[in-house]
């Protein structure tokens, strides 16, 4: 699998091209810069793209522009954007035209190898990685005054995953139950939420997005 | 004649006011006039210790009625031009002494003085005119109208003319329509001259008013550096308890990591969690702290899209609205960050709200930025609120707030930095 890597900053750029080819990945470009980024995903046409948010020469969102601006040219282009801090207003965005292919996660994930794997493969699949902070900030607006549609503390578990982008299989490891009982609690979360049943991970984890975000 | 009558309702008006001006002069300001100097001079006595205050204090709600009505009636802006008392101001003699000497030294004190003389006699006159020339045809009318009658032996002078006949009435009434035209067209600007004769005494003169300024910018200054020497004492303290502590305990435990490794694999690994465990929450810890300092979003994207993202961090439904051609400067920037950040604390804190709107625009040279909720209300500065904290931020760059928050609600606070935008 083809990855292009922008990231300013020598030692975690080195530290991410070590353990993506650890990890079988190719590394096809690693770059430091917005432009040298635009051009890498261009011409390179990766399976994958990991990006960090703020990129020289601004040393504004420099990174998530260009990846925003590449998934206009082609889109679905799966891209993958670190930072060191979340921010609804960029997860909005970046989920915006609905195409799946997109993830967004703290530096920090970075420390689990396995699962920072797991989500760069899962976005690379067309599949969505959302970081725990998005999620439990929207969590938190929402259960303010009203708890979420009577969801249990396990569905509202399940949910929380679900919304991070896991697959069913994923949740059921993490969680220690069986697919069959994920299957049934998302199911039952859709069915509560007035959600429109799916098979489609991305499709799940927009649904999710969508109703916690009505506020 | 449209044009008479278009004039007619204003004139009538200003002579109105006039004339309420000219009663004001000759009995408010006569008698605050001799309340002071009787008064003032009884400060020997110590009685006027503690009358001056009182009576200066009337003399100043006087005059700033005046500024009101200068502004209100014919748009004439005179700044109010008088020293601040300082907020531990003592209570009991010694406070009516302070309080006393501090009014005395105020020059503002003695040229209000100066303006109740002024007002009293060429003011009150100003203002009488106004009046007079519309209301005193009304008596030459009455005259040609079969009053004259009354004053057939001895002439009755109606302005220059001697009334005793029908044909010195209508003289009269003649000169009463013309005197009656002089006056739509001059009581208007004879009443704004009253106001601007006003304002030669009652606005700062430029040395006070770069005085003020001198003081305000200490001021503002001071507190700028206090708070800036806070903010560095607070991120201290952060790095020194929290991500220093954490990385020195990390060190450790990589230390003992390195000893146990052969030893107790299982205990090494155990120690190994822990030590990322550690990593990471200096990782959270130091980001909370660089939100406090510079928030990424104000770097990344500017003032609008920090306060949406703010926005969208609070645990209630809010609209923001952003208006901004350009970018301010960074400090404004982040003061502006920062204050409505603060006003958003303040509303999820206490006003029990359901959504609260936030506006930001750019109009003559001001940065304006709305902060409304629907919640209870009841907020006000320097009640212990964020809100003067608010303030303090502001005015390092001439920024100013305004609250309305009546009791019930709804609460709106104003802010307004002058700044340009690139």
């Amino acid at each position: 699998m083809r990855v292009v890597l922008a990231e300013d900053l020598f030692l975690l750029r080195d530290g991410l091209v070590r353990m993506l080819e650890a990890y079988d990945f190719e590394i096809a470009a690693a770059v430091e810069t917005g432009p040298e980024l635009t051009r890498a995903l261009a011409e390179l046409e990766p399976d994958v793209a990991v990006v960090d948010v703020r990129l020289p020469p601004s040393h504004t969102d420099e990174g998530l522009q260009c990846a925003l601006a590449a998934r206009r040219a082609r889109p679905g282009l799966p891209v993958l954007v670190l930072s060191q801090h979340v921010e609804q207003l960029y997860a909005r965005e970046l989920l915006a035209d609905g195409n799946g292919g997109v993830g967004y996660l703290l530096k920090d994930r970075v420390f689990d190898a396995d699962q920072f794997i797991d989500a760069v493969r899962r976005v690379a699949a067309g599949g969505t990685a959302m970081d725990p902070q998005v999620i439990s900030q929207l969590l938190s607006r929402r259960s303010q005054d009203k708890p979420i549609g009577g969801l249990t503390p396990r569905e509202l578990e399940v949910m929380e995953l679900v919304a991070q982008g896991r697959s069913n299989a994923a949740i059921a490891a993490q969680l220690v139950i069986t697919e069959r009982a994920v299957a049934k609690h998302t199911s039952n979360i859709f069915g509560k939420l007035d959600l429109p049943p799916s098979d489609d991970d991305n499709r799940r984890v927009l649904a999710v997005l969508a109703y916690l975000d009505r506020g | 004649m449209k044009v008479i009558t278009g004039r007619l309702r204003p004139s009538i008006l200003a002579a109105g006011r006039g004339l309420l001006l000219f009663v004001a002069a000759m009995t408010v300001s006569v008698t605050l006039f001799v309340l002071a100097v009787v008064s003032i001079s009884f400060i020997l006595l110590g009685i006027g210790v503690f009358t001056t205050p009182v009576v200066l204090e009337a003399v100043r709600k006087h005059a700033n009625q005046r500024r009101l009505w200068a502004m209100t009636w014919s748009d004439v802006r005179i700044p109010v031009p008088y020293r601040p008392f300082p907020r531990d101001l003592r209570t009991g003699v010694t406070g009516q002494v302070e309080r006393t000497t501090l009014m005395l030294r105020d020059p503002a004190t003695w040229r209000d003085l100066q303006w109740l003389l002024i007002d009293m006699t060429v003011g009150a006159v100003v203002a009488f005119m106004g009046a007079a020339l519309i209301v005193y045809p009304v008596e030459g009318l009455v005259l040609a109208a079969g009053l004259w009658r009354v004053f057939r032996d001895d002439p009755y002078w109606y302005g220059f003319v001697p009334v005793d006949s029908q044909a010195t009435a209508f003289a009269a009434l003649a000169l009463g329509i013309v005197l009656f035209h002089v006056g739509l067209w001059a009581n208007r600007p004879l009443l704004r001259l009253h106001f601007s004769l006003a304002r030669t005494v009652l606005a700062p003169t430029q040395d006070e008013e770069l005085a003020q300024r001198v003081e305000r910018l200490t001021e503002t200054r001071h507190e700028a550096v206090d708070t800036a020497a806070a903010e560095l004492r607070r991120i201290e303290r952060d790095l020194h308890d929290g991500a220093q502590a954490r990385l020195v305990a990390m060190g450790m435990n990589l230390g003992t990591i390195e000893a146990l490794i052969e030893k107790d694999p299982a205990q090494a690994r155990k120690m190994l969690a822990m030590a990322r465990e550690s990593s990471a929450e200096a990782l959270t810890e130091l980001r909370d702290l660089v939100r406090g300092i510079h928030p990424p979003v104000l770097a990344e994207r500017g003032l609008g899209d920090a306060v949406r993202a703010l926005a969208l961090r609070l645990p209630l439904a809010s609209e923001v609205a952003v208006e901004l051609p350009g970018r301010a400067e960074a400090p404004v920037e982040s003061a502006a960050y920062f204050a409505v950040s603060e006003a958003l604390t303040n509303t999820v804190k206490h006003a029990e709200a359901e959504r609260v709107y936030v506006d930001l625009h750019h109009a003559e040279g001001m940065l304006r930025i709305l902060v409304t909720d629907d919640g209870k209300g009841g907020a006000a500065i320097g009640s212990g609120s964020g809100l003067s904290g608010i303030e303090r931020r502001l005015g390092t760059f001439d920024g100013v707030l305004a609250v309305s928050s009546p009791a019930g609600g709804p609460t709106m606070v104003t802010m307004e930095i002058p700044c340009e935008l690139s």
